[in-house]
């Protein structure tokens, strides 16, 4: 056996997309399976269940679904409630939740359904990037499907009148932030409202929204059929359950791979990737989240554990469990330099610092990639990632901070060789640097 | 941030075309009455679909069929970087992405082939037949590196395969979407390593549950909620 997790205790049994996606295969998988008895226990037991289990958010925060869901409204008033699912998926790294969407569809549909009913909502909307066409196309099929079997829609089998709507959005990775992705959704311009209100209170059109990523409503159906303490065996506590991960970069098989939560990251890799190219001995560093949170060097990966405490305690996070793996050939100010501007193309605009500062931060790293920076100029830097950090409405501006973090916290020695090495063999007579630079 | 700009010569009118009026009407049949503002994007999107591109006149007409001010499409379009504000080449629409991860795994050399064998960035090749761009994660990182051709994701390429994929596009020829190294999707290369158990698809899983773990008797109590 590969890995901790075996193949009975897998959620997406279709990951890979070598079976049937139509509502047939999936029913035969298990889906939609017993969901009227799920309903029937009651929206009570269904958030108090979700809280058992332990999920916590997939998108990245980490925030426990439950508990999430446990704040909407307990009764409607004159607004009706909506649920919205963030399929917004554009962290670089991640590439799970398109898996998702192609290969397993009506789990996630399930899900919606559950999900809605345990917050009363009966409409339901999935905001799917732009970029994944082939995706929507699916999901729209799926969703045809479902309406067809009257498993949703008015007066389905189920008893609870609920309505899913498809819609996507035109690249914007700030859309995967919850409040810019509701102002994307009623169709302006995706910039991040100040909380609070939270969703909760005032969301979609102003009415009690929840935001949910797709990983985390998809896993809803499964947990309830098969019970909150199985899915509460996987991983430490307070990191409990199943998680998709999604390996890139320098190994010799990247691929995506359900998982138990706290697998060590270094059998991670050599279970299921064919482990680092060239061996282990070649690793230089890993973002383990996603390339918002801050990587660590090799000797950390020894020991790191995939889940929220063990990476927190590593200075560095979970995220979306996208582990970006690095080799010892890797430019990695370059690397860092390539997701500055990343962040600074995505910046929406909105806040001075994030605006401002993600496009100076890529400027001043692009020369310290090639080296033409001064060493003072490192220390500048720093501070200011720290006054971009924390000092936004949304979280692009900590997580475009975060990555440069990183990279002084444990490369700073070859940022300042790089330095060095520019500047030997240069005349160091005033001004004839700059023109050197230029 | 960046900017982006309407294009210097316009159209003098847009019109959608039947087959794209049936797709706006199942968009706007999708928001609650009054919210109509919510289509703008898939409106806007099947503006291109038809186009190819998003014009001045259709911003207007897409602000007209809302009933919003004009601004506020015209914010949109410029907002997202999926609305193509120049028209783009006839044959393929190429967007390489290169950030990080797809970087690491040789998505340079990709955009070197660009440059040499249709042009410069962001513009219309001298031929028509191409508009190329780099673009930021499209979200295929495990199938690394990646181009989005014509809406279709092209991955695991590779420079000779890529350089074939351009080729064929120029030729008139519409190559399949997919993995370019024998892949299904993004399972390892080589084959999948787990999800062999026979159990999982022989049907035991559709089989009525006797009990729902945890299910309350004799029936449901409802419990305080934190």
């Amino acid at each position: 056996m590969v890995g901790i997790l075996e193949d009975k205790d897998r959620i997406f049994t279709n990951l890979y997309g070598f079976h049937d996606w139509g509502l047939e295969g999936a029913k035969q998988r298990g889906c939609w399976n017993a969901t009227k008895d799920i309903l029937s226990c009651g929206r009570d037991w269904i958030i108090t269940n979700m809280k058992n289990s332990g999920l916590r958010g997939r998108g990245g925060a980490g925030f426990n679904t439950g508990l999430k869901w446990s704040f909407m409204p307990k009764e409607v008033k004159d607004r009706p409630h909506y649920l919205v699912v963030n399929a917004d998926e554009s962290e670089p790294g991640t590439c799970k939740d398109r898996e998702i969407m192609r290969h397993d569809p009506h789990l996630f549909i399930e899900g919606c359904l559950i999900a809605s009913f345990a917050m009363q909502a009966h409409a339901c909307y999935i905001y799917i990037r732009g970029e994944y066409v082939r995706e929507r196309e699916i999901m729209e099929d799926a969703v045809k499907q479902a309406y067809e079997a009257r498993l949703i829609g008015k007066a389905n089998v189920h008893g609870w009148d609920f309505d899913v709507y498809i819609h996507h959005g035109g690249g914007a990775y700030i859309c995967g932030e919850e409040t810019a992705l509701l102002e994307s959704l009623e169709g302006k311009k995706g910039q991040p409202r100040l909380k609070p209100p939270f969703p909760a209170g005032a969301g979609l059109y102003g009415c009690p929204t929840t935001v949910n990523n797709v990983e985390s409503i998809a896993v809803v159906g499964t947990i309830l059929r098969r019970g909150a303490d199985w899915f509460a065996g996987f991983g430490r506590p307070n990191n409990t359950g199943t998680k998709l991960m999604c390996v890139s970069g320098h190994v010799n098989q990247p691929c995506n791979v359900e998982e138990a939560m706290s697998i060590p990251l270094k059998q991670l890799l050599e279970d299921h990737c064919g482990g680092v190219r060239g061996g282990w001995g070649n690793l230089k560093a890993i973002i383990p989240g996603g390339s918002s949170v801050p990587m660590i060097p090799a000797e950390q990966c020894e020991t790191a554990l995939m889940d929220f405490d063990s990476l927190r305690d590593l200075k560095s996070g979970l995220g979306t469990a996208a582990v970006i793996v690095m080799d010892k050939s890797t430019d990695l100010i370059k690397a860092i330099a390539r997701i500055a501007y990343f962040y600074k193309h995505e910046s929406c605009g909105q806040c001075t610092p994030c605006r401002e500062g993600t496009g100076w931060m890529w400027r001043v790293m692009e020369r310290m990639a090639a080296g033409t920076a001064e060493m003072r100029e490192i220390d500048m830097l720093l501070e200011v990632t720290t006054q971009v950090e924390g000092h936004t409405i949304c979280a692009l501006g900590d997580a475009a901070a975060w990555p440069i973090q990183g990279l002084f916290r444990h490369f700073r020695p070859e940022v300042e060789a790089r330095i060095s090495q520019y500047r030997s063999g240069r005349p160091h007579v005033q001004g004839a640097t700059l023109i050197a630079a230029e | 941030m960046s900017v982006r700009r309407l294009a210097k010569e316009q159209p003098p009118s847009f019109a959608f075309s039947p087959d794209s009026m049936e797709k706006v009407n199942f968009w706007l049949g999708k928001y609650p009455e009054h919210r109509k503002q919510s289509a703008s994007i898939p409106l806007l999107w099947l503006v291109q679909k038809q186009e190819g591109w998003v014009s001045e006149p259709a911003i207007r007409l897409v602000a007209e069929m809302l009933s919003v001010p004009v601004i506020r499409i015209y914010e949109v379009a410029t907002f997202y970087t999926m609305f193509m504000l120049e028209p783009v080449g006839s044959a393929a629409l190429i967007q390489v992405c290169g950030t990080t991860p797809c970087a690491l795994r040789g998505a340079n050399d990709l955009i070197e082939i660009c440059k040499t064998e249709i042009g410069p960035k962001s513009h219309l090749s001298a031929d028509g037949l191409f508009t190329w761009e780099e673009v930021e994660c499209l979200g295929a990182c495990c199938n690394a590196p990646m181009a989005a051709i014509n809406d279709y994701y092209y991955e695991d390429l590779t420079p000779e395969s890529f350089r074939q994929i351009i080729a064929d596009f120029r030729a008139g020829k519409k190559p399949a979407p997919g993995s370019y190294a024998g892949r299904r999707s993004s399972e390892p290369a080589g084959g999948a390593q787990t999800l062999s158990d026979a159990s999982l698809y022989d049907g035991s899983r559709a089989q009525p549950l006797a009990k729902i773990p945890n299910a309350p008797e004799p029936e449901p109590k409802p419990e305080p909620v934190a």
